[in-house]
């Protein structure tokens, strides 16, 4: 399928790994990326705190030129690039006269036909098909799936899973075989945007977020955000304390790839602050399972983990 | 001829001062069939109404038109004015000048082209009126009252006294409602069951009562003065006119882990049950989803599985073969007490747009309860005979964090209402808290406290001062269990920090909705209700406990979130307009229904299919030797409530509405033309 | 008003049939709250949407009316429980052969206004004007022969003998 691939600045910076790992999964996925011609800044970092109209505006370009480059879908792997596509979107839609100056200050009409996608709707719409070609499950790993706070709200603006009980990155980590842990500060913030301005703050947050993965018995945590990816991977040397191990942060396409068979380098993988080898060799060491089946799932749950989250049960059960 | 008379209402200055009402009354003057206009300063007044009279007995008019302000305002004042002259009153019809014109426009040019037009269309209108005869029903002098929580025992109670006879139907095998649940009420902390149950034996008692409990309301025919109305009574399989409440089969039945409803599921009960000991009636019923005997039929077992309460019964009252039976009662008015539930913060939600709360667990955390949880934690009667225990492990909690606003004032979660009482039951938890466990902490986590009412405000100032309730202005974002405690992260507003709290447990404060099936209930009483499905009112200030169909009131919570007090005075308040209206002998109603021209139908019946009240009959027209030669309908015109569907609908136009004829209303349209 | 027939001062009129428990009351209310609006309506008071012929629409049409208003109970709080249902369906078919009979559909305005929406009357009111006010004076049902009819205030021309038969 192709889809139209937004991959905003930080995919070209500090979260390489994941443009890298994303196309090296599209192919074994049945995706076609196309890299929208000529796109621009989304308007994430400070265009959406200074002018209400440049925020809408930014966005609403790249949606109108993913429209003219005959995409009805446009994947925004970066959760702020996909908050703020699929806010402007929303903003149009339920504003005629903004609509009206929207395609005034862009100088083109702007139907908003394209519907941005993010990483995790993208990859759980290919569930079959990496079940298929999982010809390596990560049986045995036990995964944090972190949403964060740009993924799942505002509520009205990004449907596609439940505001505040999600399941859709699990429902994902399970068809890698690995298994999902419950625990709490799946949707908390991690101080995103304030790593520079205050740093004390991403650092009580984030230590927050890692102290309850770990303490859930997570040998890694699943992202699916370039700023939650830096506060938790870049910031964690800072965050650990004596004596603690560190958690390898990943990439939700970085944890599929593996699963398909990619190599760490194709994935990006030796981009990371946080060590991944250990988990990669762990990966590796997997006896490759049965490709056509779902991974088996390990006997005992987590031990912290209790009922895995409903979603990871209804997969199961696919 | 028609010989109409014209009166243009100045209405002091409220019309004349944007309309000239001179020249309204001179040019509607000069149309044919008028013979008599003029304006005066107030038409409403007794010189105003002197002057009808006058030109009817002096002019001979066929006809008035009165130009003035709504006819909902004072079309009755001329239309018996018009009467006290002898002419019939369904002649004489109102022009709004007022609220559609002079009052919605400036330019008095324009205001008075529009009065004109206005007028001439109800002339032309009253040119073709035909005198009426107003409709009179007799009374059916018993009253319905539908729900026995407060609000329905008093109703019930206050029509008895009255002298009415009362049927009061409750869906649950005992009356009460919520209130017997309750631990203690506020404000003056009365324990509930000793002032409730005396009622609940009163209403048992009355002479003029008919109690029906574990009843349901199946069907409603008629209208104001005339319902009849089909009783489910759902089979108890216990015999009612045997059981005397000795209590021996609840003792003997084998299944003793059903869930209480009345213990909101924090107790245990038997299969065959009364919902608690204090129940009226004071008569068990088997649910048959639980009991032993039934579940073994269900798995087609031929041996009965179980018999241990017919066994015990001393009275033979146990009968397994009963069935739901129907009966029909003839009441001449409803009173609709329905009451409310609380939200559940589940995932599985009785509407679309309720949300539940995933931040809150959707209550899959056993130490999460909701207030009425609380209230049988806290009750003498209640599961664990009034320590408060807490459901997980039993301890006594020793903090306690309560949550207000749990989807009430919370458009995301579906429901933008205030839900009113809670502000006042969170006070009153703090309280009955610290009163049984002294050194507990109880922290209230609020939007506003709204304690409007009589010590009210004094109550909840009580829970901060004597009682050391902290109240925390904010909002909770997430409540999890984390090992031996519910962690409560949220926000204090006013400090503009975060909290994050420790509790043993955590009371939820949800939003009252009204109760599941009401819109069912409210579609066959055909009375409208809101989005939420609350039971609408006539009016909200001027008719609070009469709904917008006739002889169909509302009392207590159905209608809205309310307290006790309200409850008890909305009740009286309906039970008050009921005697009212069955001090009347006979019912007047306007003539404004539907009439069949037996010539011209051809017997489709369109008409019925369409008729939302039922009023098509079929009516059979013989030759003179007593020949079938056709079915025709026909309106009944006590049932008729003269919405004009059937008129619209008729492919032959065979019938008509009076006073809105196809006749009458082109004429309206043609003389907007002139 | 003055009778000049130039298309800036075109004052429509149109014609507007309600119901009278939730629309008749709501333009009470407008009253009662002074709600200043365009003049142009004039409100025929019927007891439900459901008693509402649409020929009555094509017969103000044929007598002159420039636009025509139908409003009623919001669905579900029909006085007469379900009337305005009956009266949505008919109006459902009825659209279908509005275009047939030469109407633009912005002449034709259908809303629901409760009795306690004075404002949103208002908006009705105003708003109908407006759109007809910009159509232009309604010349009459193509294939009919009706003589045109002068703008509001204009001395009225007797209706042409079977200029579109009279009831
Ligand atoms: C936690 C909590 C604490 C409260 N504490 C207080 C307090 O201290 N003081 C105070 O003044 N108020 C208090 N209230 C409010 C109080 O509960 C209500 O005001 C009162 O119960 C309303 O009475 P009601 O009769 O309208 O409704 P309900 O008590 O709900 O009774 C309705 C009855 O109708 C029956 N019914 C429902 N549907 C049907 C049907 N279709 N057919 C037949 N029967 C039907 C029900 O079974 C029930 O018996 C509290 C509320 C809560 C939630």
């Amino acid at each position: 399928m192709r889809v139209g691939y937004y991959p905003g600045c930080s995919l070209h910076g500090t979260a390489r790994e994941l443009d890298e790992s994303l196309r090296a999964v599209a192919p074994p996925l049945g995706l076609e990326l196309v890299e929208v011609n000529d796109w621009s800044c989304c308007g994430a970092t400070s265009a959406h705190a200074t002018s209400h109209l440049l925020s809408v505006a930014l966005p609403a370009r790249n949606l109108a030129l993913a429209e003219e480059q005959g995409h009805d879908q446009l994947l925004a792997p970066c959760a702020a690039c996909y908050n703020r596509l699929a806010s402007a979107r929303h903003a149009v839609a339920c504003d005629a006269a903004l609509a009206e100056t929207i395609e005034d200050v862009l100088g083109r009409p702007f139907p908003s036909t394209v519907a941005p996608r993010n990483l995790v709707e993208v990859l759980r719409a290919r569930l079959d098909l990496l079940r298929e070609r999982a010809v390596r499950p990560l049986t045995g790993l036990k995964v944090a799936c972190y949403y964060g706070c740009l993924l799942v709200r505002p509520s009205e603006v990004c449907s596609f899973d439940d505001p505040e009980d999600p399941v859709s990155m699990e429902e994902v980590v399970t068809a890698t075989g690995a298994t999902p842990v419950a625990w709490r500060r799946r949707l908390d913030c991690c101080g995103g945007a304030f790593s520079v301005a205050r740093t004390g703050s991403v650092v009580r947050l984030s230590r927050a977020i890692l102290d309850d993965a770990r303490s859930a018995g997570a040998d890694a945590i699943a992202v699916a955000c370039p700023m939650c990816h830096s506060n938790l991977d870049f910031r964690q040397k800072a965050l650990v304390r004596r004596g603690e191990a560190e958690l390898p942060v990943l990439y939700l396409s970085e944890l599929v790839g593996l699963a398909l068979g990619l190599d760490a380098e194709t994935l990006g993988l030796g981009r990371h602050f946080v060590d991944t080898k250990a988990l990669v060799e762990r990966a590796l060491a997997s006896k490759p399972g049965p490709a056509a089946k779902p991974g088996p799932r390990p006997s005992a749950p987590a031990a912290a983990a209790k009922p895995a989250s409903p979603a990871a049960a209804g997969t199961e059960a696919v | 001829m028609a010989r109409i008379g014209v009166f243009v209402c100045h209405c002091g200055e409220n019309i004349g001062r944007t309309v000239d009402c001179a020249r309204v009354a001179g040019e509607i003057g000069k149309l044919p069939g008028v013979v008599h206009s003029v304006d005066y300063k107030y038409m409403c007044s007794d010189p105003g109404q002197a002057l009808i009279k006058q030109a009817i007995a002096e002019k001979g008019l066929t006809g008035v038109v009165v130009s003035a302000c709504s006819p909902h305002m004072h079309e009755r004042t001329f239309r018996r004015a018009a009467g006290g002259a002898g002419l019939n009153p369904f002649l004489c019809e109102m022009a709004n000048i007022r609220e559609h014109c002079s009052w919605i426009h400036e330019d008095r040019e324009a205001a008075t082209d529009k009065a004109i037009d206005l007028a001439r269309v109800i002339v032309e209108k009253v040119k073709r009126n035909v005198p009426l005869e107003t409709i009179r029903i007799p009374v059916e002098k018993r009253a319905l009252v539908i729900g026995g929580g407060i609000a329905g025992i008093q109703a019930a109670l206050d029509l008895a006294d009255g002298g009415a006879e009362v049927v009061l139907v409750e869906k649950e095998p005992s009356i009460g409602g919520h209130m017997s649940q309750l631990s203690e009420t506020f404000p003056t902390l009365d324990c509930s069951q000793c002032i409730l149950t005396p009622r609940m034996v009163e209403v048992y008692q009355h002479p003029r009562i008919r109690l029906m409990a574990y009843c349901e309301v199946d069907a409603v025919e008629g209208y104001i003065g005339n319902f009849k109305v089909t009783i489910r009574q759902k089979a108890r399989s216990v015999d009612e006119t045997k059981c005397n409440g000795c209590g021996a089969c609840q003792k003997a039945c084998v299944v003793k882990n059903v869930p209480s409803e009345f213990d909101e599921r924090l107790g245990k009960r038997t299969a065959i049950y009364v919902p608690f000991p204090q129940a009226v009636p004071n008569i068990p019923v088997i649910d048959r989803e639980h009991c032993a005997y039934f579940k073994g039929r269900a798995r087609g077992m031929k041996k009965d599985a179980c018999g241990k309460c017919k066994e015990a019964c001393a009275r033979g009252a146990i009968d397994f073969a009963q069935e739901d039976r129907f009966v029909t009662e003839k009441v001449g008015a409803i009173v609709v007490a329905t009451g409310y539930e609380l939200y559940s913060i589940g995932k599985d939600q009785p509407a679309a747009g309720l949300k539940g709360y995933g931040e809150y667990g959707y209550g899959t955390v056993p130490d999460v309860i909701d207030g009425l949880q609380f209230e049988r934690l806290a009750s003498a009667s209640g599961p664990t005979a009034g320590k408060l225990l807490r459901p997980s492990d039993g301890k006594v909690p020793k903090k306690i964090v309560f949550l207000q606003c749990v989807g009430s004032r919370d458009p995301a979660k579906g429901i933008d209402y205030c839900s009113k009482v809670c502000c006042m039951y969170v006070a009153k938890h703090t309280m009955l808290y610290r009163h049984k466990v002294h050194d507990g902490e109880a922290t209230v986590f609020y939007m506003d406290v709204r304690a409007a009412g009589k010590g009210y405000d004094e109550f909840t100032r009580r829970a901060v001062e004597e009682d050391g309730a902290v109240y925390v202005r904010g909002r909770v974002s997430r409540v999890y269990r984390d090992g031996d405690v519910v962690k409560v992260l949220g926000f204090d507003t006013l400090n503009g920090t975060p909290v994050e709290i420790d509790a043993d447990m955590v009371v939820l404060a949800t939003a009252m909705r009204p109760r599941k099936g009401i819109e069912k209930l409210a579609q066959t009483l055909s009375v409208s209700y809101d989005r939420h499905g609350f039971i609408n009112e006539a009016h909200p200030k001027l008719r609070p406990v009469e709904t917008n169909t006739a002889g169909v009131f509302v009392a207590g919570a159905c209608q809205a979130p309310r307290d006790i007090p309200d409850s008890v005075a909305m009740a009286s308040a309906a039970a008050a307009k009921v005697l009212g209206l069955f001090s009347n002998e006979m019912l007047e109603r306007e003539p404004t229904v539907a009439r069949v021209d037996a010539a011209l139908c051809a017997g489709c019946f369109h008409c019925e299919r369409v008729c939302p009240y039922g009023a098509v009959e079929h009516k059979e027209v013989r030759d003179r030797k007593g020949n079938l030669l056709k079915v025709v309908a026909d309106v009944n015109p006590g049932v008729c409530q003269g919405c004009g569907t059937c008129q619209a609908t008729c492919p032959s136009k065979s019938v008509e509405l009076m006073g809105f004829t196809d006749e009458q209303i082109y004429a309206e349209v043609n003389a907007l033309a002139l | 008003m003055n009778a000049t027939l130039d298309k800036t001062s075109f004052e429509p009129r149109l014609t507007a049939f309600v119901c009278n428990w939730c629309t008749y009351t709501g333009a009470d209310l407008a009253g009662t709250s002074r709600l200043q609006m365009d003049a142009n309506v004039r409100i025929v008071r019927l007891p439900c949407t459901g008693r509402i012929d649409p020929l009555f629409i094509v017969k103000a049409f044929e007598r002159g009316a420039d636009g025509v208003i139908v409003s009623g109970c919001h669905p579900a709080d029909c006085h007469y429980t379900s009337g305005n249902y009956h009266a949505r369906r008919r109006f459902a078919f009825f659209k279908e052969l509005i275009e047939f009979l030469g109407l633009p559909e912005g002449r034709i305005t259908f809303s629901w206004v409760s009795a306690s929406e004075g404002q949103k009357w208002r908006e009705v009111v105003n708003d109908a004007t407006a759109r007809v006010r910009a159509l232009g004076p309604f010349s009459g049902y193509p294939g009919t022969e009706l003589p045109a009819w002068p703008a509001a205030g204009a001395p009225a021309p007797n209706p042409a003998p079977g200029g579109g038969g009279e009831r």
